[in-house]
């Protein structure tokens, strides 16, 4: 059996046209074959012999290419007829042409500007809807809830302890490490800035506030949605993708109940607490960095602290905590339920989850701000 | 031509900590016939497989693939004869995130360069080659059922034109009018294409159905023979399967001589 390039030519003989065709024809060389198909120049005649005995070897490729070459024949008005196939051929052949041209139906050309328009008023309603399912979403959480008061002996404590842990626990020490360094960056700034106007004493006032009231409780949610807001809609995407979902149901297993409570309730637990923690570090940092460049004790540094640091602040803080929580656990478990398909599917709600959770936390800040200011707290 | 052989392992050694899986183990495969490889829930059929395509490495034993040494070729010679493989994974294990068109171009556009026109062309040719309806070829993994991703597992398998095409389960969770149409389909391809097979099953209709040979893995090795060779055995696991009442049905089905060896 030879091996060499495959190569096609035409000739005339006797008032006739004959093409021939040898060598290799298969997927290896097609894009060489296709140039040489496309670069004959079919000569009218009105019968075509395609002589194929010189072939060493042909597949699927290669037999697409010659019939490509037929065609282009038979558009230039001749009629045309293999021959000098082998028997060992033919039923290749005959299986490509059976199955070819078949291809999907083109699409038919639209006007860009509509598909534009057509994008961005599909993606309107899409988004209408989906904050309305989102709080359908929340009415089923709430009602699941309110089932654990009438049985409370049902509560899946073990999993409620499991969830604290891996999105509570383990999380301490990265939100430690980050509300420390946030606590210096707010110090630091603060006295350079403050110290050439001459109030270089109201940087503590102004670190007790912003971490107090806003950046703890803030930064330590953005992490926790990045952290755990993630974690949840991977985790119960995978499980919608495996079916274990659908076998839940099937079990007569409710899965708000059974993943999205003790993740939620966790979560409206532990994000509470990581705040005081947050809160706390984040006051410890920027006492450090106080004591180091302002030139100031410890002891006037507390003082001062004790005058600005009002419970007020700590309480205006803590109070969005839970209500961040909800929404991260709220939104991540939601996304997860969303998952269809496969691990596309999975990757891309978790980033939603994510993104929009954090979105989310951001506008219920600037809400509470509003509410509070109003309130004069 | 026939009769020349594509595979050959010799001395096959597969262990996973303590766990024997295949021991001294030799496997011959003849250029275009359709081997069945059987064996019980943990015997290595899948491991075997795998070794054969280079995609495990054994601990001892030579596995020659197409005239190429897989354990110690040089790369670009293993590679060579991997783009001369084709597998049908369980399930198909298409990639979730491209188009069946897309995923039948996947392995020309690693391994080709191809004008798009004619990669189009080729892909639906495969996807109509497979039985699947033009359409499919637009959608996505997750919009085909069970039965339909095997097909377009089975036309990416395809895409290169490979002489040798691994199949791993392929009936497994059709339904037995679908399974059965799956083996004709392979019966007919293999024989257009001059295709060989190896096919991991355990579905004995296909056995009977369109197995040329049958290797059983019984005992750290493999006992390869036709199904009336096999029905001769004397060995427990090979009498309990090729004697149970549903391999006498599907031979029955088949017509294959079951009785006369017993």
């Amino acid at each position: 059996m030879g091996d060499g390039p495959g190569w096609i030519r035409q000739a005339a003989a006797d008032g006739q046209l004959v093409v021939s065709a040898g060598g290799m024809w298969t997927i290896a060389g097609a894009a060489a074959l296709e140039q040489a198909v496309m670069g004959l120049e079919p000569e009218q005649a009105e019968r075509v012999r395609f002589d194929l005995s010189a072939l060493d070897r042909v597949d699927t490729a290669g037999v697409h290419l010659l019939r490509t070459a037929a065609h282009r024949y038979q558009a230039a008005g001749a009629r045309v007829d293999f021959e000098g196939i082998s028997a060992q051929m033919k039923p290749l052949f005959e299986l490509v042409a059976d199955n070819e041209g078949r291809g999907p139906p083109e699409a038919p050309r639209r006007n860009p500007l509509a598909v534009v328009i057509e994008r961005l008023g599909r993606s309107t309603v899409e988004a209408a809807r989906e904050v309305l399912v989102l709080l359908g979403f929340v009415g089923e959480v709430t009602v699941a809830a309110l089932r654990y008061l009438w049985r409370p002996h049902r509560f899946r404590l073990v999993s409620l302890a499991n969830q604290i842990e891996r999105a509570g626990l383990n999380a301490i020490p990265i939100i430690l490490l980050m509300t420390f360094l946030i606590g210096i960056v707010i110090a630091y700034q603060g006295s350079v800035q403050l110290r050439s106007l001459g109030f270089e004493i109201l940087t503590i006032d102004m670190l007790a506030i912003t971490i107090l009231r806003e950046l703890g409780v803030l930064l330590t949610a953005i992490m926790i949605a990045g952290r755990s807001g993630s974690a949840f809609t991977a985790e119960i995407g995978t499980m919608k993708v495996n079916e274990e979902i659908a076998a839940m149901q099937a079990l007569g297993l409710d899965p708000v109940e059974v993943l999205v409570l003790p993740r939620l309730i966790a979560l409206v637990i532990a994000l509470p607490i990581l705040t005081v923690f947050a809160d706390i570090v984040g006051l410890v940092g920027g006492a450090a960095m106080a004591v180091v460049t302002m030139d100031m004790s410890t002891t006037q540094f507390l003082v001062r602290l004790e005058e600005a640091a009002t419970f007020a602040h700590f309480m205006v803080g803590l109070v969005k905590a839970p209500a961040f929580a909800f929404i991260i656990a709220i939104v991540g478990c939601y996304e997860g339920l969303r998952v269809s398909g496969g691990a596309e599917s999975v990757g891309q709600m978790t980033t939603r989850a994510v993104v929009l959770s954090i979105f989310l936390v951001i506008v219920a800040d600037a809400a509470f701000s509003i509410m509070f200011a109003t309130m004069g707290i | 031509m026939a009769g020349e052989a594509v595979i050959r392992v010799h001395g096959l050694r597969n262990q996973f900590g303590e766990q024997v899986v295949h021991d001294a183990l030799d496997l011959e495969v003849r250029r275009g016939e359709v081997l069945g490889v059987v064996g019980g829930s943990g015997s290595g059929k899948s491991v075997l497989m795998r070794t054969i395509l280079g995609l495990n490495r054994p601990r001892a034993g030579t596995v020659e693939l197409l005239g190429i040494d897989v354990l110690r070729g040089d790369a670009e010679a293993r590679a060579a004869a991997q783009t001369r493989c084709g597998v049908l994974f369980q399930d198909g294990a298409l990639f979730s995130s491209l188009t069946v068109t897309e995923n039948v171009q996947a392995p020309m556009r690693e391994h080709l360069r191809l004008p798009r026109q004619l990669m189009d062309e080729m892909a639906a040719l495969k996807i109509a080659m497979v039985g699947l309806p033009a359409d499919a070829g637009p959608k996505y993994p997750a919009e085909l059922s069970g039965g339909m991703r095997k097909r377009a597992g089975l036309a990416r398998a395809l895409a290169l034109d490979p002489e040798v095409v691994f199949l791993d389960e392929p009936t497994a969770g059709l339904d037995p009018i679908g399974a059965a149409e799956f083996d004709e389909l392979i019966r007919g391809l293999q024989r257009s294409l001059g295709l060989t097979v190896i096919m991991v099953t355990h579905d004995l209709d296909s056995l009977a159905a369109i197995c040329d040979r049958i290797a059983v893995l019984v005992d750290k090795q493999v006992r390869v023979g036709t199904m009336a060779e096999h029905m001769r055995d004397m060995h427990p696991w090979i009498q309990a399967y090729f004697h149970g009442p549903r391999a006498r049905a599907a031979f029955a089905a088949a017509g294959t001589p079951s009785g006369e060896g017993s």
